[in-house]
């Protein structure tokens, strides 16, 4: 694949909850993303970005920045107001995906992508066997052969440091730094070319969180997945990712290369939150 | 025997029938419909209420027939109604046309035209009578014409014109929850399978048919933290209303049909999280039912939450509260399930061959 | 060996019970089942004086087909005599005055609660089946309109992922009867809480299959020469139950669904055709034939 390519383009997205009105149609900088007079939220507006093959985007910002908005977008949990996403691998990047039907919004979930939730209650069924999770994604993409998927559930459990005899066991009973590896494993099931990840460590403790970390970061070299990488924690950003989106009431304020970004951060939020890190 | 099907079926149920008749003949007295329906009218108003249809002379012939079973009961009136025609819709009424002969708030002690406690069992100590062991009619007709003579005067009274709702104080006050007027045509959920989402016509409908336990039930979960009610009771009526229906020849003109005895109540919910203004719920049920008008009021307003109760979640609340529905298929499980259970039990052997068994 | 059962015809009902307009729309439901095989069309049920739960709407159906002149058959179990079908037949017959059989071959309606039975049916006949749960997602969501939304989507992977879990911790995705269906390659249907023993009976079968949940207020239907595929893995193929080895003790035959009899006495276990109807027609053909013999 050409590395020049990006896999994912989006133009423009914009996600608003609300009608607006004629002043935070025309005035794009407010507090939160909330109009003062009409109470519209602008979750997300106007984002545009790039993802290559095999690289790691990382997306930061404070909570209510509108980051894990823009993923869910991507990952149609959530109806974009406008914008245009094209993805590569679907029809040859013709079509606008967020125009595409339900049916083949499905598809690209369950052939493209992958989707790793900041709460494991989101991506698995707490009281299904871990096997089944798994499996569901790999039924989703139409296997109807039982005992390969079971070869690739214990695979993949294998993948991510999980027993493989706890598969019979519902992620209910694990603990949270293995409900995320069940949902890492539970992504990457169908080798999607694109991995979401949505604040996967937030909550964890710091060895869990150094581990499950570092999971994903093998992973990305072994099957070389792009990902696009959402959290608050700059730490986790600067470990993890290649290049690197700050957001602020729902706009990206800056981006570039994530070195480039710690070292030399033009926008005022960007500077208050590298000097935090620092 | 183990499993198989009882044959003989046919003579099976006509000597259960015996036996039925056996039980229902039982003692000495001739049981008289007028009895029932004048001496049980509470019964007569929930059977009523649950079958959906307003008549207390089959109810009380329901009863009757049933050994005073009120699942039953509800089911004869639901199956006869089932097969009447359906010659004329009523024009609509309004609670505020309502005879009343009981009006309480518990929001505010006075209120124009004020309260009414009317007939109630609230402030009766429930000790059992002994007395009406040996109660003679005699005696009692004595007594009931001495209170007509003395309550001649205190017959319904008309509010309606000179004495507003109580909740349309705090609307003329801008103190409610604003709310969409919808004109649409009312769905009939007798005649059509339940909409999902279900509009507000088909929710009301399903209410006041619903079970009275169910209702309450489910209206006591709410209030007492499985949702997030804090009602009071706005306003509580009870009295008859006059069904005309529209004269075919003249849309201008209307025949007086009959009345109904309804028991109404508008419930102050409380405010929504994301809305100012208090929310209302609203009950209404054929006959006496304090309870099962205020449950009612409860869940009408549960259900427009959007919460994680499951009095609001629309299909729990409104799929399983039909009486004939519920006990149908709770009775059903009498049947035989000889063939089903023999898969079962193949499934099971077949692990225990297989090794699939832990 | 027709027989009556009702023996008054009510003139207090009409024909069948329901008003013509009721049956009417019943009918109209019908052809739309018919037109999209294994989707659930939702009809205003009508209250019966039979409860809801016990064949309410299979009967609706038959009371919505039915003509003066149509010979009906009503089984339970596979048992004409059992008390439901009894009681069903019962209603039915006193207000049509159709005739009765126990005849599979003869009758033109067979109405039906957890059997399809075993001798083949023709073109020229109609399965009525009862059915308590239309929904075979209902495992998946209890909400009506989340399922309704999964048929619409041909979205089907909840159904699969409870196969697999059924596989994954019990050893088998076969857990009994009701084993979901794929009809006409389009809709997964509940087969009604048949056992799986007679799930391919349904498949490019010659008659035309109505099933009627009259408490859920649905109805659906398999038409004539339609493919019915029973849900199964790749690697685990579709088993139905297993009745090797077994002999009815009645007429003697085999390879058909057999009730099983626990004699306490004796602590054996004895088998009996479960279709009845077609066990009495064996027993009556033997003797027949022993007569000849004898002659």
């Amino acid at each position: 694949m050409n590395k020049k390519m990006p896999i994912l383009t989006g133009r423009n997205i914009t996600v608003r909850f609300g009608e607006g009105c004629p002043y935070c149609m025309t005035h794009t900088e407010l507090e939160k993303g909330r109009c003062p007079f009409c109470h519209t939220i602008w979750a997300v507006r106007d984002v545009s970005f790039n993802l290559y093959p095999g690289e790691i985007l990382g997306i930061v910002g404070e909570s209510g920045s509108g980051k894990s908005t823009l993923l869910k977008t991507l990952y149609f949990d959530v109806p974009a107001t406008a914008g245009d996403v094209r993805l590569t691998l679907y029809h040859e990047g013709k079509d606008n995906i967020l125009h595409c039907s339900t049916q083949n919004q499905r598809y690209l979930r369950n052939h493209l992508m992958g989707m790793v939730y900041q709460n494991p209650m989101l991506g698995l069924r707490m009281d299904l066997s871990s096997g089944a999770n798994i499996a569901e994604k790999l039924i989703a993409a139409g296997n109807r052969n039982a005992g390969q998927m079971m070869k690739r559930c214990q695979g993949l459990l294998q993948h991510v440091e999980i027993p493989v005899e706890r598969m019979k066991d519902a992620p209910k009973v694990f603990s949270g730094g293995m409900q995320q590896r069940v949902q890492i494993s539970k992504a990457i099931a169908n080798n999607p070319p694109i991995l979401f990840l949505d604040e996967v460590t937030t909550g964890l403790d710091l060895s869990v969180q150094a581990k499950v970390l570092d999971l994903i970061r093998t992973i990305q070299q072994e099957l070389g997945i792009a990902m696009m990488i959402v959290s608050h924690d700059l730490a986790v950003i600067r470990m993890m990712s290649d290049r690197t989106m700050v957001m602020l009431g729902g706009r990206v304020v800056e981006e570039g290369l994530t070195d480039q970004i710690l070292e030399d951060p033009l926008h005022e939020y960007t500077q208050t939150l590298v000097s935090s890190l620092l | 025997m183990g499993y198989v099907a009882v044959t003989g079926g046919q003579e099976a149920i006509e000597a259960s029938i015996e036996l039925l008749k056996e039980y229902r003949a039982k003692g000495c007295q001739e049981l008289d419909i007028q009895v029932v329906r004048d001496r049980m009218a509470l019964l007569i108003d929930r059977i009523m209420s649950e079958a959906g249809l307003y008549a207390p002379d089959y109810a009380a012939l329901a009863l009757k027939q049933c050994e005073g079973s009120p699942e039953e009961a509800v089911f004869l009136l639901r199956a006869y109604r089932s097969t009447l025609q359906r010659n004329y819709v009523s024009k609509t009424v309004s609670g505020e046309d309502m005879h009343i002969r009981r009006r309480i708030s518990s929001a505010f002690k006075d209120i124009p035209g004020g309260q009414m406690l009317g007939a109630t069992y609230d402030y009766v100590h429930r000790l059992l009578d002994f007395s009406l062991k040996n109660e003679k009619e005699e005696e009692l007709e004595a007594w009931r014409d001495s209170f007509v003579q003395s309550h001649a005067q205190n017959e319904y009274v008309t509010l309606s014109d000179t004495a507003p709702r109580v909740l349309d104080l705090l609307r003329a006050e801008g103190l409610l929850e604003d709310v969409e007027e919808d004109t649409s045509e009312p769905c009939d959920v007798t005649m059509e399978k339940l909409p999902l989402p279900a509009p507000r016509s088909a929710i009301l409908q399903t209410l006041t048919r619903a079970d009275t336990g169910f209702v309450s039930g489910l209206a006591y979960s709410d209030i007492r933290g499985f949702g997030m009610s804090h009602p009071t009771i706005g306003e509580l009526r009870y009295g008859k209303l006059s069904i005309e229906v529209v004269y075919p020849l003249d849309e201008e003109e209307s025949w007086y049909v009959g009345d109904i005895c309804v028991t109404e109540v508008e419930g102050l919910m409380g405010e929504r999280p994301d809305k100012s203004g208090i929310g209302v719920g609203y009950g209404c049920v054929f006959g006496r039912n304090d309870t099962k008008a205020i449950a009612m009021a409860v869940l009408d307003h549960a259900l427009t939450l959007d919460i994680d109760s499951p009095t609001s979640d629309m299909e729990f609340v409104l799929l399983h509260g039909d009486c004939l529905e519920m006990n149908g298929f709770i009775s059903h499980l009498k049947l035989p399930h000889y063939v089903t259970f023999q898969s079962k039990l193949d499934s099971l052997r077949h692990r225990k061959k297989e090794g699939n068994w832990k | 060996m027709n027989q009556r059962v009702g023996e008054v015809q009510s003139t207090d009902y009409n024909f069948a019970f329901l008003d013509e307009g009721s049956k009417r729309e019943i009918r109209r439901s019908v052809l739309k089942a018919v037109a999209i095989p294994g989707y659930q069309v939702p009809f205003g049920s009508r209250e019966l004086p039979i409860g809801r739960g016990w064949g309410t709407g299979g009967i609706q159906l038959t009371m919505s087909l039915i003509g003066p002149k149509d010979v009906l058959k009503v089984i339970d179990q596979g048992n004409d005599d059992s008390v439901n079908a009894v009681s069903i037949k019962k209603l039915i017959c006193a207000t049509t005055g159709v005739e009765t059989t126990t005849d599979t071959a003869e009758a033109d309606i067979i109405q039906s609660r957890h059997r399809i039975p075993e001798e083949p049916l023709r073109e020229d006949q109609v399965l009525v089946l009862q059915v308590p749960n239309p929904e075979p997602l209902r495992g998946v969501s209890p909400h009506e309109e989340v399922t309704r939304q999964l048929h619409g989507d041909a979205e089907y992977t909840g159904i699969w992922v409870n196969l697999f879990e059924q596989l994954l911790k019990k050893g088998t995705p076969f857990r009994g009867a009701a084993h979901p269906v794929m009809a006409n390659h389009r809709y997964i249907m509940s087969p009604s809480p048949i056992p799986r023993y007679d799930n391919p009976k349904r498949n490019q079968a010659k008659c035309l299959y109505l099933l009627g949940a009259g408490r859920e207020k649905k109805i659906y239907a398999v038409p004539p020469y339609t493919d019915v595929e029973s849900l199964a893995f790749e690697d685990y193929p579709f088993r139905r139950e297993d009745m090797s080895g077994r002999k009815c003790r009645i007429c003697g035959a085999e390879n058909v669904y057999f009730d099983e009899i626990y004699d306490a006495e004796k602590g054996e276990h004895y088998y009996q055709c479960s279709d009845t109807g077609y066990c009495q027609k064996r027993r009556r053909q033997q003797e027949e034939q022993g007569e000849e013999k004898h002659e």
